[in-house]
Order: structure tokens, then sequence, then C-alpha cells
């Protein structure tokens, strides 16, 4: 009795040691030293992760871009460290350190913090914060020009509405988000001066109960486009839409999403409720700095900014069947007025309160 | 045979060790290698002693969350709520060390102090619900949780700052760092720990060597014979909570002072808290158990980071976390087997 258990016991642990060792043997051979002279990058991705199909994704798609280009193997030319808590920050950041990568970049305002002290440690290591301003002569910062693409995305709102209210749900009360809520409302206000615009924010990212709230209301004050700028609340925003849209097929409730093109999270059934998305170029920008820095040309110190201009910000064109093209014409004419320089998007209250006035 | 304080030694090392094993399988399963996963792991952590003073500082907050719901579970209650206060313990911590000015002897104390009473506010919230109107103190201090989140995010963002995410950071006299210890390891290591041992003998003596901790054992075990023997139950159920909350504040301003040395919003919870259910769970609600379970959290969350660079995805080790914790909470099935060997044994 006693022998047949234990025997059962033994063969088990056997069978798992053997399938376990097997595959030591197999995968180790492919840990070869990398070569001291290469270029290495990695990034180290907030909270979100690589497949969080909005920021992160988006940067690693970037850096695969750059790998790609520059016949570099993951892993050794460029990896990611995944960040589970805001404690993993900074030890993320000093394990890239210690493993003698050239380029680190922060994805996310959330890293500054640790990357100013991080970078401060270690002077001869180059990084790269994304969406926030660190003063270091071995940071470069990248920043977007998120208030030209929210311009643009006022213009379609405007131009699309019928009723003559627009609406927009932030996430947290910020100067990031501010940049998004003045550009559209400046964008809007251009297209059709008397537009009212109802902007309200839910006080947290991660909150799609608020947003679908917020959107519900909207839609019943008589709001047809919503642009939002909300994160994981945005997609409360989006449900509210479908919601009506379901029940409701020939109405008008109309979501701009923000970040990537959000045309998948607007489809139901054969109706989709996304007019358009801003896109923020994350992969274009990090790309772009991982090469210059591979090239030598690092710009550290300064502040990289991305915008219409050079396809850093743009607006997608997915929804054919909404984003008409008497939209794309007005989106069109004045993204050329802002490429050229004849508009400045406002970025804070006080100068969308300026540029309304000037109107 | 095996005695009950041997199975609560057992348990949670053989809860480990499936634990483990069931990691290894499911890395298998999903094609990845094991052994490459672990070693990362290891690796992870004791690389170089930067990384090993990182791993102190995750274990810091976890021993002392972890007595914080150890503390309540042994006088019989569910403080779920720690979460909230490590989160209102953080922001006191960060305000006294932002908006005082005093020498360090004064102004670290203070700091600590504040946290200790905020977490013990919040804490005493749900315990005093409970005594006088018999309301469950899981529900109160779930809903606690929310209300400390949302507040401290106001605090952050309308009082401590002008509508920024990070408050300023701390002034040294109120820091927990050491230029000593930084210089020795160039990590934030800081001087948490020594707060958090302190706790643990703290919580054995009142639990082990005076009235009151047998008072408060007592109304665990069974509230109506410790009121038919003259023991005050709602006094001892709002003590109860007041130290664990106390203890679980601690922990957020070992955040706050040390780790961090700054308070940010937050869109989500910091998972210290619930974290500490584990922790606690694992130690056996006991405070040297506590040490040694914290200890391992905080090693497999500071290896995992490194797991990756091994390709093994990093979430793994939450899956490794849950396996063990649901090994040691269907502990009597692990008790069952180890007594079917020995039966065998005998025949």
């Amino acid at each position: 009795m006693k022998m047949r258990r234990y025997a059962t016991l033994l063969g088990l642990l056997l069978v798992v040691s053997i399938v376990l060792s097997a595959c030591g043997s197999g995968g180790s051979s492919e840990q070869g030293g990398s070569d001291s002279n290469s270029f290495k990058t990695a990034m180290v991705t907030d909270t979100g992760g690589i497949d969080d199909k909005s920021f992160n994704q988006s940067a690693w798609e970037g850096l695969t871009k750059f790998g790609a280009d520059n016949d570099l193997k993951e892993k050794e030319g460029y990896d990611y460290l995944q960040s589970n808590s805001a404690s993993d920050y900074a030890t993320n950041l000093n394990r890239l350190v210690q493993s003698n990568t050239d380029l680190i970049f922060g994805v996310g305002f959330k890293l500054a913090e640790d990357i100013t002290k991080v970078a401060d440690q270690n002077k001869e290591t180059h990084f790269a914060i994304i969406d926030s301003v660190v003063e270091k002569d071995n940071v470069a910062s990248i920043v977007f020009e998120e208030q030209q693409g929210s311009f643009l995305a006022g213009v379609a709102a405007a131009t699309k509405s019928e009723s003559g209210k627009i609406g927009f749900v932030g996430g947290e009360e910020s100067e990031l988000i501010k940049k998004f809520e003045a550009g559209y409302v400046a964008g809007a206000k251009s297209v059709n001066k008397d537009i009212e615009v109802d902007v309200q924010y839910a006080g947290s990212f991660g909150a799609p109960d608020k947003g679908k709230l917020i959107a519900s209301n909207m839609y019943n004050s008589g709001v047809d486009v919503i642009y939002h700028s909300a994160g994981g609340t945005g997609n409360g925003v989006f449900a509210q839409a479908k919601d009506l849209k379901n029940n409701d097929p020939e109405g008008n409730y109309w979501v701009i999403g923000v970040d990537r093109d959000q045309y998948d999270e607007g489809q139901i059934g054969d109706n989709n409720v996304t007019l358009t998305s801003m896109l923020k170029a994350v992969d274009v920008a990090v790309a772009d700095v991982a090469q210059k820095s591979k090239d030598g040309e690092f710009p550290g110190g300064e502040i990289v900014s991305y915008g219409l201009k050079d396809d850093g910000i743009g607006i997608a064109e997915t929804n054919t069947e909404a984003y008409t093209d008497d939209i794309k014409a007005a989106v069109d004419e004045w993204k050329q007025k802002i490429i050229d320089g004849d508009v400045t998007a406002p970025t804070t209250d006080d100068e969308l309160k300026a540029y309304v006035d000037s109107l | 045979m095996f005695s009950s304080t041997k199975f609560n030694f057992i348990i949670p090392i053989i809860s480990v060790i499936l634990g483990l094993v069931a990691g290894a399988i499911i890395m298998l399963i999903f094609g990845y290698n094991p052994i490459l996963g672990y070693q990362a792991l290891w690796n992870g952590v004791f690389d170089s002693p930067f990384f090993m003073s990182e791993t102190v500082n995750r274990i810091t907050p976890y021993i002392l969350t972890g007595l914080a719901i150890a503390f309540a579970f042994r006088t019989g209650l569910f403080n779920i709520g720690a979460e909230g206060q490590v989160l209102v313990g953080w922001v006191a911590a960060v305000w006294v060390g932002t908006a005082i000015d005093a020498p360090a002897f004064i102004h670290l104390p203070l700091a600590l102090l504040a946290a200790a009473a905020a977490g013990a506010l919040w804490a005493f919230i749900p315990g005093i619900l409970k005594a006088k109107l018999g309301v469950h103190e899981v529900i109160v201090s779930i809903m606690m949780n929310y209300i400390a989140l949302h507040i401290t995010n106001y605090l952050i963002r309308s009082v401590l700052t002008d509508n920024q995410e990070t408050t300023e950071p701390v002034k040294q006299t109120a820091s927990l760092t050491n230029d000593f210890l930084i210089g020795l390891t160039g990590s934030r290591l800081h001087l948490g720990f020594i707060v958090a041992l302190l706790m643990v003998l703290v919580m054995w003596v009142i639990l082990e060597r005076t009235k009151l901790g047998y008072e408060l054992k007592a109304v665990g075990y069974n509230q109506h014979a410790s009121n038919y023997a003259g023991m005050k139950v709602e006094r001892n159920i709002v003590i109860s909570m007041l130290i664990s909350g106390l203890f679980a504040g601690l922990a957020g301003a070992m955040q706050g002072l040390g780790s961090f040395g700054n308070a940010f919003t937050n869109t989500a919870f910091s998972n210290l808290g619930f974290d500490g259910i584990a922790v606690a769970l694992l130690g056996g609600n006991n405070p040297f158990g506590v040490v040694l379970s914290a200890s391992l959290f905080g090693f497999l969350k500071v290896g995992s980071l490194n797991m990756s660079t091994a390709g093994v995805p990093n979430e793994i080790i939450e899956i490794v976390i849950a396996l063990i914790i649901l090994f040691v909470a269907s502990g009597f099935i692990i008790r069952w087997a180890l007594l079917q060997l020995k039966k065998g044994e005998k025949k």
C-alpha cells in the first residue's frame, strides 16, 4: 500500500523533471552574449503592458519597427520590461541600465519622476520619456501636439453635428488632457461659432461606468458627437453610444476615439459609431528617436515635439460611411492651415479664450 | 502524527512548492522554458545588491499590511480595508513630510505617527460601526477603500499641489532614506524595514504577552463567551481595528517617506492592502510567519520583472501567487493527503 503511493509520487516527479530538463537544454543554446559594440534599446511600460491596445502597444510597435529597419534581434537589440505597479518603474529602469542598454524609453508621464532620478545616477545612459518633459542632458522628452489633432477632431465633430451640440469627456483634469479639450473646442468653434460644447471630466481614466453615465446624459441633452480623451473611461462612452445606436439605428450617436484608431470599438451590428479617431503616433516617435540615437544624433536635453507636420498626429479616415467627403474636405483645409502656421491650436483655457475671441 | 502547529508550518511550505511546480507546468504548456524562467526570477533578485535592496523595499510594506490583516484575523475581524488605510497613511505621511519644518528626530516620527493615525482613523470607522450597530466590517471597509482612493486623489491634486499628479518630495528630515544605505547599494533602500520589524515585535507582544491581547483573541474566538466572561466586546472590536489600521497606515508611510518619497494620484488601487490578505493567509496570521511570507511576495514580485529576459511573461508569477494562495486556502486537502501518507506508513 505504502509502496504504491510513493511509487506514483516518484513517477510523477520523474516525468516532470525529465520534461523540464528536456526543455532546459533546448532553450539555453540561444542565449548568446550580445556584442558590446552593437546598439541596444529598450522600453519600460507603465502598468498597461505592451498589449494595452493603446499607448504602450503603440510604443512597442515603434521599437519593433526600429528593430526590423536595423536588422536587430528582439531581446538583444530591442526589448521591453513590463511594470505591474508604480514600484516597478525604478527597478525596471535600473535593470536596463545595468544590462548596458544604450537608450531607454519610459512610456508615459507616470515614469517621469523615476526617469529623473535614474538619469541623474547614470549620466552615460540615454533616456527618453514620452508625454512628459524631464530636463536632463541625457534625457530626450517626446511630446505630441495633441491640440492639433484635437482641433481637427473638433472640426469633424462640428461639421458632422446636426443638433449644434457636441460633447467632450476627459479622464483626469490635467495639463495634458487640457490640450485635448482646448484644441477640440477651438476646432469646433472655428467651423460653427455658435456650437455648444459640453465639457465633462470623469475624474479617472479607468471608470467606464462613469464614462457611460456622462455619455448617457450628454446624448439625452441633444449632443450628437462626443470626443473622449479618457482611456478606459472612454470605453463607457462607446458602450453608451452603441446601446443607443442599437435601439435606434437611424439616430445620431457618434464617438471620436483617441490615441489610436478606435474604429473596432465602435462596431455594433452593421453600424459603427466611431466617426473618426485622433491618432497619436507614439510608434512613429519612438522609432524616430531610436533611429536618431543609433545614428549618434540623440536629442538629449531637448523637447522633441511631434505634430501634424511629421505625421506624429493624425485623424483616422476608416469609417468612410460616417466620415463623409465634406468632413474630409473641411478637416484637410484646417489641417493645411495648421501645418502652414496660419492657425495655432490652443493648449490652455487662456489660449482657448483668446482664440475664440479672435474668431 | 503531526501536531497542529506543525501543520501550520508545513502547509504553507508545501503550498509554495506546489504553486511553483504548477507554475512550471503552466509555462511548459504555453511553450516557455520553466528552468530559464525560474532562473531569471532568481537572478532578478540576487544578481546585484541593488535588486536585493529593491526587494527589501518591496517586502517592507507587505510585512506591515500582512500584519494589519493578520492582527484583525486573530481577533475575529476581516480588515479588507487595509488598501484604503495604506493610501490615507501614505498621503498623511507625505503631507507632514512636506508641509512641516522640524529637525529629523521630531519630523520623521511625526510623519510616521500621522500615517499610523490616519490608517487607524480609517479603520476606526468600520470598527465602530461593527461594534455599535453590527454592520459587517467587510462591507464598510471595502467601501472605505474607494473613499480613500478618491479623497487622497483629491487631496493630492487640490490641496497638496496645484492640479499636479505628484506632490513635492518629502523633506530630508522626514525621509526614511539614508545616505549610508544608498551609498552601499545605489538603490532606494530605506530604513523602513526597521520600522516593519519593530511592528512585528509589537504585534507579537500585544497578542501573546498582554491582557489586552488575550481579550482581543478571546473576542475573536467567541464574542458571546467573552461577553459572559466580563470582557468589553465592543471596545475590543474597535481597539483591534485601530491597531490593524495603524499597521496598514505605516505601510503607506513606507512608500511615502521611503521608496517613492512623495505621493501621487492613483487611478487604481496600489494592491498593497489586498496582497496583504494573501501575505497574512500564507503566514498563518502569525507575525513571524508574515515576515516570511512577505519576503516571498517581495521576492516573487521583484524577481518576476526579470522573467521577460527569459522570454517568459511576468504575469506567470501572478498565477503562481494565486495558486499558492489557493493551495493554502485548501490546506485541509494537503493535511488529508499527509495524514493518508502517514496512515499508509503505519500499516
